[in-house]
């Protein structure tokens, strides 16, 4: 027992069914201190951490608070205990303003005092620097201001123990140094802090100590002084990793695709995707970046014939020559005179596969239509699927399983499988690796180079800077539903681009 | 700071179990619900439940005819769960089987009443099964094409069509009353049995029994092995799935309405002429809500369902036999199909999960 510690874990295990996500799992957080706590996904980071917020309740050990054992059994309890913990979905209204957020659920007076509380939230963020005005309404914030919300929601029920789910997944490089000064600042005012996450340069930068889980196992922590990016990986990983993504020269690239001036106009009215053009070449990997949400998807869904656009203008080449116009096509129109275009969708089961079927049934959704009239041909969907369980190593008991049970990684090989195996021209991925492992995320890296090679022509959205420099033969990036430029990945920085994900009505690059 | 006291209760989902664990489990439920029930009844009447269960076998498959009207009612329930299953199994929530029984029921009382004593039999029947099916089928597509073009709520629209139907139905009656006066349209053509379903194989219900288990087979080969059974369940499961398959999903959602809403039109023509050969408001009786059970808790199998409607129609036969037998209520039997229904219902949860009561060491560390 030690009272220098804010949180003390023996011994932590817990199982769901089969599977074991924390397995004696005794980790340690000092008083203020910053604790990362570094794992692949399914690592079992974020399973631990419920348990301490009380979402979760462990199966077996102890949890210490501040020396003293407790029992957590909910969120209540946890707040009770001074822990807060902010998850990757906020959980704000939306109509209600900042302040309003702020102190809901909070025991009060029957009269509102909505200076003291405003005061009382200047006087917090003037403290840790937090840029935020309490009576501006959830909806019309960012999600960096949503986030801030979150925390200074925690600080005002006065929780010294605070917790971040993977913080900066939904922010710009800017947005995240932003929160790093931020945490830093709490951190010389006492608070311990841990955050998970599995970018390693992150960890670097902020942490004071790292914990590393893999496969529901603690590994151990080290001082982050003494840790490199190689010597984590190897920790979270369990071997040696190299961590370079090669990047053939594009051979004889010639033009797949043009989008001209191309503008989505969402149901409700907005305007998500304006006066988009640019060209995708044969054997090159263009990728997209930009914050979440800057109309990537609308981008890819438009040429996929998903959503319909407003005004301009879609051109395919096919490798055999000629043009071929995909405008205001749908995606079954667009298959139907034989354009080869892939599509791996950022909703992987509820999009590019049905979770529910197993693999055989997902392998027919491009191609149910062929064969003999009426009854559907599984046969060759199954040879498919059983040649890809064996080229791409997919772990799966077998071809009948539903695929929602297989893992992330799984279920990607899966979806990019079936839609490198279409021999596609055109090749559009959203998010390839989110919440992939490190080594299915090199297995699809190592695909997308295959495919360029023989002469796709690759459109990737990403959202990890560091690995769209590294792939990336041409990065175009994305704000506020336009193309705020497009550079060039062999020589851009990280600087440059971030500026460009944050410009506001930019021109066209 | 008070410690509180870890849950008593611990459910963990099962990643797999094996056919026969679960066959037991349910089996298990089974007798429990017997068990349970044999204890309300005993509780509420005083009456030895023995002796009860006896009277509901008795009930329903006590003699050659009660078999044969029990048989009679699982066909016709039966066919309206098949009927339902392709719409249910796309996700679009018909509960207007009700109505769409009524408007087949209602086409096939016409025609037997204009055409029943003039046409030959062999045009005739084909008729009157094509008729029930066209008509019951044009009054399912309203709320699909309203749901596919609108994205209106299938659930309100279809229950409504059923207050509609029977409107149409109240007017036919008003239309063909027999003898006037009466309020109903009494046994069409009782002398002449003119649009009566035949006799088939010396079996009386034979056109009904050849008709449904037909339907029910090509049914689960429609739904498992065809292309577009395929498309109904990729509809079922994720729309934007099958739009990125380059599924047209509003041609799906009319074609699948379309068939689910023939099939409960032949149960409409099956019931009334192979059955009743009468229409009233009450000619669907309620099927159309019990079949999305019957349907539901045979998890789209179609031959699964012919298990679920047997029992069922079992259990309601049975009710009456207890109900004058033991001057019971009617509803007394209700009650144990309730329960028994209870139980099989809840064992699914102890199938598909593991239960973990708090040990006593943790319990007792507590302290």
């Amino acid at each position: 027992m030690n009272e220098n510690n804010a949180i003390e874990l023996k011994n932590i295990t817990k199982r769901f069914g089969q599977v074991v996500a924390n397995d004696k799992v005794c980790l340690s957080l000092k008083k203020g201190e910053i604790l990362s706590i570094l794992g692949e996904n399914g690592s079992g980071k974020t399973t631990l951490m419920n348990m301490i917020s009380g979402i979760y309740y462990p199966d077996e050990g102890q949890i210490l608070i501040h020396g003293k054992e407790v029992t957590i059994r909910s969120p209540k309890d946890s707040f009770d205990l001074g822990i807060g913990m902010i998850h990757q979905h906020f959980k704000l209204v939306d109509v209600l303003t900042a302040a309003e957020n702020i102190i809901l659920g909070l025991p009060g007076k029957e009269i509102l005092d909505r200076k003291a509380v405003n005061d009382k939230i200047n006087e917090l963020t003037g403290k840790y620097g937090f840029d935020l005005d309490p009576d501006q309404k959830i909806y019309r914030m960012s999600v960096s201001q949503k986030q801030t919300v979150e925390i200074v929601k925690m600080l005002y029920r006065g929780v010294d123990i605070l917790i971040l789910d993977e913080p900066t997944a939904v922010l710009t490089p800017q947005e995240a140094d932003r929160l790093f000064a931020v945490l830093r600042n709490m951190k010389k005012a006492g608070h311990s802090i841990i955050i998970i996450t599995h970018k390693l340069n992150e960890v670097l930068s902020l942490s004071d100590r790292v914990a590393v889980l893999r496969k529901g196992q603690y590994i151990g922590t080290i001082e982050t002084k003494d840790a490199t990016e190689e010597s984590l990986t190897e920790m979270m990983v369990g071997k040696k990793v190299s961590l370079n993504i090669e990047r053939p020269d594009p051979v004889n690239p010639k033009e797949r695709l043009n989008v001209k001036g191309l503008t989505c106009i969402s149901r409700e009215g907005v305007k998500t995707l304006s006066n988009a053009s640019f060209t995708a070449n044969s054997g090159e990997i263009l990728g997209i970046a930009g914050v979440a949400g800057s109309g990537q998807r609308e981008l890819l869904e438009a040429i996929a014939g998903l959503v319909p656009s407003a005004e301009g203008s879609i051109s395919y080449y096919p490798p055999e020559g000629g043009e071929k116009e995909l405008t205001s096509m749908t995606a079954a129109e667009i298959a139907r005179i034989g354009v080869r275009l892939s599509f791996v969708p950022e909703d992987r089961l509820g999009m590019g596969l049905v979770g529910a079927m197993d693999m055989t049934d997902n392998m027919m959704l491009r191609s149910y239509r062929k064969g003999r009239p009426f009854f559907a041909d599984r046969k060759a969907p199954k040879g498919l699927a059983e040649r890809l369980i064996a080229e791409l190593e997919i772990a799966t008991p077998g071809t009948s399983v539903p695929v929602r049970k297989l893992s992330g990684g799984n279920v990607q090989k899966v979806l990019v499988g079936r839609e490198i195996s279409l021999a596609p021209a055109v090749m559009l991925v959203a998010y390839p690796v989110r919440g992939l492992d490190i080594h299915s995320s090199y297995t699809i890296y190592h695909l997308l180079n295959e495919q360029k090679k023989q002469g796709t022509a690759v459109v990737c959205v990403g959202e990890d800077l560091d690995v769209l420099m590294e792939l990336c033969d041409r990065i175009l990036v994305m704000c506020g539903g336009e193309i705020s430029g497009i550079v060039d990945g062999r020589t851009a920085t990280k600087e440059e681009i971030g500026k460009l994900m944050m410009k506001t009505g930019g021109t066209q690059g | 700071m008070s410690k509180g006291r870890e849950p008593v209760f611990q459910m963990t989902k099962r990643e797999a179990i094996e056919p026969w664990k679960a066959w037991l489990i349910r089996l298990i439920a089974v007798a429990l619900s017997l068990i349970v029930c044999a204890g309300v009844i005993i509780a509420l009447t005083g009456l030895n439940p023995v002796e009860v269960y006896k009277g509901i076998f008795d009930g329903a498959v006590g003699t050659k005819r009660r078999a044969w009207m029990t048989i009679r009612d699982t066909l016709v329930l039966l066919c309206i769960a098949v009927g339902i299953t392709p719409a249910f199994k796309m996700r679009f929530w018909n509960i207007g089987a009700e109505g769409q029984i009524l408007i087949g029921g209602v086409t096939s009382a016409a025609m037997m009443i204009y055409l029943g004593n003039t046409l030959p039999p062999v045009i005739l029947f084909p008729l009157m099964l094509a008729g029930s099916a066209l008509a019951a089928m044009v009054w399912a597509i309203i709320p699909a094409f309203f749901k596919a073009y609108w994205n209106t709520n299938e659930t309100l629209f279809t229950l409504m069509m059923n207050y509609v139907a029977m409107q149409v139905v109240t007017f036919g009656i008003i239309f063909w009353e027999n003898p006037k006066g009466s309020n109903s349209v009494g046994t069409i053509n009782s002398a002449t049995k003119g649009g009566w379903l035949p006799k088939l194989f010396g079996l009386e219900y034979g056109w009904n029994l050849v008709i449904v288990l037909a339907l029910t087979v090509a049914m689960f080969i429609y739904l498992r092995y065809s292309k577009q059974g395929y498309e109904i369940a990729v509809v079922g499961e994720s729309g934007n799935t099958a739009r990125y398959a380059g599924i047209n999903v509003k041609k799906v959602i009319l074609r699948t309405m379309a068939i689910s809403g023939a099939v409960c039109g032949i149960a409409g023509f099956i019931i009334v002429s192979g059955a009743s050969h009468t229409i009233s408001t009450s000619t669907a009786g309620g099927r159309g809500f019990t079949a999305i059970i019957v349907s539901w808790m045979s998890k789209f199998n179609t031959f699964a369902m012919i298990l679920v409607s047997f029992f069922l129609v079992f259990m309601q036969k049975g009710a009456g036999q207890i109900a004058s037998q033991f001057n019971l209520n009617e509803n007394a039997a209700d009650v144990i199909t309730g329960i028994i229904l209870f139980f099989i219902l809840g064992c699914e949860f102890f199938i598909d999960y593991k239960v973990r009561i708090r040990s006593a060491k943790q319990a007792g560390s507590e302290e």
